[in-house]
């Protein structure tokens, strides 16, 4: 298969368009079979995937508007390898898991649209139709939330969307200027992202770009100030809108630094090292304590999703391949660990229609099953050792050592606060007496639903015992991505950084 | 004694004259049938029109004598053509909308469709030329025509609108005159070219009186384009014309005005007069950001779409500004998307118009649209993908339209203004959300179901799938879009 990056992208917008004729009854097993085609295609190319090359791999390239040099152009390495396959697996099992019952014709055919644009987004090597795909993204979302969700959704997806629409907008300005830059310093137009990688660029110049560039990612992560339009999106969302946010668009951002920020403002990654990673910590230990403080189930969840990002932020700007490699790791694992979360929170919320943790209390007695699967996820999110969590979180805050041990030692909080408040949920909701007695009748898991998560269970253990599938294609890709950054830096103080940041092992 | 004026025929360049020659006759020819028959059904007006503007595309297109024509009054070069070309494909869409299920009023005049064409003629004299005479010429018999035509819609509230329309109109038009007329006192031309050659020959001297022509030619152009603080006009008149209307009055006088203040400021622009653009700069911003606010406040559909496209109007000034060879291609390019869509927006507006009372204030209320997804989801998806392509999500038309606009912005060191531009997208995808969150994510409040849609039939629904399918489509055509632009662009010099 030639064109199979093209068909990934392509195959659930081709297959969301025909399944406007396919009948209500039976389209959830049509976006069923949809989606795990699309999953069988990524892990077809995850075969044919050269762990050894360090290069793009099954490169596409169609000239769109040649004059001002926007090309189609796609092409996948050890980064986004893995964000896809997690992109498809994780569509795949919220689709399975998914119990909505109004308009299920429109959202599935929503979600399937949504899949193309998460897909190209990670595919794309053009920074406009990276552009194109990320801001279309947003649509789908604000459907999904503003339709099925809860009573103030029209709100929460109006906020979600003005604010990635805003941040983005601004990078946009950001990449017409880069390729304006690539063709004064070449004569060619060009917004490919290996001929700007070419490109050195003057560090006053570079940080205007990064500061651009990280106004729209950061709007995606969330980090902080700009998370604000999370919770609320989170609160609203139906569940299976919570789980595609928090496992796969939110990682959108995280891409964007690793791809972007990092290898084309090198000297500036490095000058705004110590901000960002402070930005970080702030996100990490604020929300952590915000999480400890609510009541609902669904935004404790939310709120740790946005401390965990600050550890994969802290990751990406540790600049070592450690660091980096971890925050990748990470991104997959808490793609699957909250996306997993958020079913569970969903299974609940389907029985009870509430998801106050006060009106639960020891259903460990009635659920049992519902209660081990949500402990085993809930240990993978604290970062229990031998669990899927661990290892980023763990390689992640390795990298940031080498930097500062101290800023490291104020993040390490994370695996304690995080214990803290999702402990405290687990203790609530599962143990102590059932009081309330609508509780003594709820159902554990059914089918479906086990369906759903015994894959994220397994996934959640064997990748935690034995990283090394993932780890080593991302580790040959980061390697390259050092390289480069160590290369392209202008200033002498930035290279040395780099190079002490990747020296690990030799401050021993 | 005056000298007699011997001319050869040659000279004068008969061609050049054609295609408005094409417009006028055509024009004659409707009034004429309407003496010999009366009560003929509008579709045949219709079609006459569409035939009519068929041949006088033709002879554009067709066009391949000099630039210099007729006393060296006409000027016909690239970009005459390209906007040209765009005022006559705008204009046939726009009379195919008249095709549309219900009887109005004004459609039974064939008045209608020979003023129409004369105000076709009047657009096309506007943009072939550079003497300001007859660039006030043709702004006059066009805006006369048009002012006509609102008022024909038969409603308080159109006629309202029409005299408001030609009593700012008059003012405007005494601008230009007087305008001209301090350029005819300094320059001794009413030529652009000799009045640009005469300023940069004597250094901008008497540089106050200078600016006084600008400033009153500045005014008469605002007024057309409707930049701030000379917009005031635009909701009113918007809101009192017919939908299709509003929607014409929003692309095709705007594309005519701009192609005169391309020509007129491009005299200033080129030799980077401060204060010019100065007063340029905050007119701009100010034409985005305004009524972008005011835009927000809209609880009618239509008046949002007349204040959005205010804003649009002062994104595509900041061409004129830039002033350079890629930003005027933006500028055509913009205003092409930009013309499918806005048509294709203000279309489902006309779709929607019912003749029956339905209980709301005004005639496209944001309540009106209320859960259409469920009543009408084509009608809603459409209506979605032009708002959406207005506020310039990608891959729709009009982003490309902003893409390159802003990167020319930026490629001339506009930063600033490129950032002021792209907020103002932000602001502006608000109210566009706003009309979607009504459509897909509201509860019908009344049963409008047999209301909407209620002025729809095939042709007027095929046009706006036309339209539609340009803007679904357009990142296919951009590349051969921009060839052609560039080339007439390029060979016209801007």
């Amino acid at each position: 298969m030639d064109h199979i990056l093209s068909i990934l992208i392509f195959f659930p917008a081709v297959a969301a368009v025909i399944g406007f004729l396919v009948d209500k009854g039976a389209i959830r097993t049509y976006a069923i079979t949809v989606t795990a085609i699309e999953f069988i295609l990524s892990c077809y190319l995850w075969i044919n995937f050269e762990n050894t090359t360090v290069t793009m791999q099954f490169t596409e390239f169609i000239p769109l508007i040649s004059q001002y040099g926007i090309s189609y152009n796609l092409g996948i390495d050890g980064i986004s390898l893995f964000l896809v396959l997690m992109t498809t697996f994780m569509t795949m099992i919220s689709v399975i898991g998914m119990s909505e019952k109004r308009d299920l014709k429109h959202l599935l055919l929503t979600v399937l649209f949504l899949e193309m644009t998460m897909v190209g987004v990670f595919l794309a090597l053009d920074a406009i139709v990276f552009y194109v795909f990320w801001e279309l993204s947003l649509i789908p979302m604000l459907y999904i939330i503003g339709a099925w969700g809860g009573q103030k959704r029209v709100y929460a997806a109006v906020k979600f969307f003005i604010y990635t629409f805003t941040g983005s907008l601004i990078m946009l300005v950001a990449m017409l200027y880069l390729g304006y830059v690539y063709f004064q310093s070449t004569g060619n137009w060009s917004f490919n992202l290996l001929d700007w990688n070419m490109l050195q660029l003057p560090i006053d110049m570079q940080l205007w770009l990064f500061v651009a560039f990280f106004i729209g990612f950061a709007v995606k992560v969330p980090m902080v100030p700009f998370h604000t339009w999370l919770p609320y999106a989170h609160g609203q969302a139906p569940t299976i809108g919570s789980v595609i946010l928090a496992a796969i668009l939110l990682k959108m951002g995280t891409y964007g630094f690793v791809r972007y920020s990092l290898p084309l403002f090198p000297d500036a990654s490095v000058t705004l090292m110590i901000p960002i990673a402070i930005l970080a910590i702030i996100a990490i230990i604020y929300t952590a304590m915000i999480a400890y403080a609510q009541e609902d189930i669904k935004q404790v969840i939310a709120y740790s999703s946005i401390s965990h990002m600050g550890v994969i932020i802290l990751g990406i700007f540790a600049l070592n391949v450690e660091g980096i490699g971890g925050a990748l790791f990470l991104m997959i694992s808490h793609g699957i660990v909250s996306g997993g979360l958020f079913i569970l929170v969903g299974v609940l919320y389907d029985r009870r229609h509430t998801k106050m943790m006060n009106q639960f209390g020891g259903i460990a007695k009635v659920m049992p099953m519902y209660a081990t699967v949500f402990g085993i996820m809930l240990m993978a999110s604290i970062g229990l050792p031998l669990t899927i969590g661990f290892v980023g979180e763990f390689l992640a805050l390795l990298g940031f050592f080498a930097v500062s041990p101290l800023l490291t030692g104020l993040a390490g909080t994370t695996i304690i606060l995080g214990a803290v408040y999702m402990l405290v949920l687990y203790k609530k909701t599962f143990f102590g007496p059932l009081t309330n007695p609508l509780n003594e009748k709820l159902k554990d898991l059914n089918g479906r639903e086990l369906t759903a998560l015994i894959p994220l269970v397994c996934l959640v253990i064997y990748l935690g015992v034995h990283p090394k599938p993932i780890l080593q294609p991302v580790d040959n890709s980061v390697k390259q991505l050092v390289q480069v950054m160590y290369l392209k830096a202008i200033d002498p103080k930035s290279k040395e950084t780099i190079a002490n940041a990747n020296s690990i092992k030799e401050i021993k | 004694m005056i000298e007699p004026i011997s001319i050869n025929i040659e000279d004068l360049n008969i061609p050049s004259l054609l295609p408005m020659m094409v417009a006028i006759v055509g024009a004659l020819l409707i009034l004429c049938i309407d003496l010999a028959t009366k009560n003929l059904h509008k579709s045949l007006y219709v079609m006459l029109t569409i035939l009519v503007l068929l041949i006088d595309l033709g002879t554009v297109m067709g066009y391949g004598g000099t630039t210099r024509g007729f006393f060296d009054v006409m000027f016909i070069d690239g970009i005459s053509i390209l906007a040209q070309v765009i005022i006559i494909v705008a204009s046939g869409l726009f009379v195919l909308l008249a095709l549309s299920a219900q009887r109005f009023h004004e459609y039974k005049y064939p008045e209608f469709f020979a003023l129409f064409l004369f105000m076709v003629a009047g657009f096309q004299f506007m943009v072939s030329s550079d003497n300001l005479i007859l660039i006030f010429v043709g702004l006059e018999t066009a805006s006369l025509a048009l002012y006509v035509l609102i008022a024909m819609h038969n409603r308080d509230r159109s006629t309202e609108a029409a005299i408001k329309y030609f009593t700012m109109g008059a003012v405007a038009a005494s601008f230009f005159a007087f305008g001209s007329m301090v350029f005819y006192a300094l320059t001794g031309s009413v030529e652009l070219g000799q009045i640009s050659s005469h300023l940069v020959a004597t250094n901008f001297e008497n540089y106050p009186l200078i600016l006084l022509g600008v400033v009153f030619i500045l005014g008469a152009l605002s007024f057309k384009l409707s930049l701030v603080p000379f917009h005031t006009w635009a909701p009113d008149v918007y809101d009192g014309a017919s939908a299709a209307l509003a929607g014409y009055i929003s692309v095709v006088p705007k594309i005519a005005a701009f192609v005169v203040a391309l020509r007129f400021f491009e005299i200033f622009v080129s030799v980077n007069n401060q204060w010019i653009e100065l007063i340029l700069y905050i007119i701009i911003v100010l034409t985005m950001t305004i009524p972008n606010m005011a835009a927000l406040l809209q609880k009618d559909v239509k008046r949002m779409l007349a204040y959005s496209s205010i804003s649009h109007a002062g994104f595509v000034m900041a061409a004129i500004l830039v002033g350079t060879t890629q930003a005027t291609e933006g500028l055509f390019l913009y205003w092409i998307l930009f013309a499918f869509t806005n048509l294709g927006a203000f279309g489902m507006l006309w779709m929607h118009r019912n003749k029956q009372k339905d209980g709301y204030s005004s005639d496209h209320r944001f309540e009106k649209f209320s859960g259409l997804v469920k009543s009408s989801p084509v009608g809603a998806a459409l209506m979605g993908l032009f708002l959406l392509s207005l506020a310039g999500i990608p891959p729709f038309s009009v982003f490309w339209g902003k893409m390159f606009l802003i990167g020319a912005t930026i490629n001339a060191g506009y930063i600033i203004l490129a950032v002021i531009m792209v907020l103002n997208s932000a602001i502006a995808a608000y109210y566009y959300i706003k009309l979607i969150v009504y459509m897909y994510l509201k509860e019908p409040e009344t049963d409008t179901s047999s209301l909407s849609m209620a002025n729809s039939s095939s042709s007027v629904k095929t046009l706006i799938g036309i339209t539609a399918f340009m803007t679904l489509a357009s990142v296919l055509f951009i590349d051969p879009l921009l060839d052609i632009i560039s080339t007439y662009v390029q060979i016209s010099g801007y």
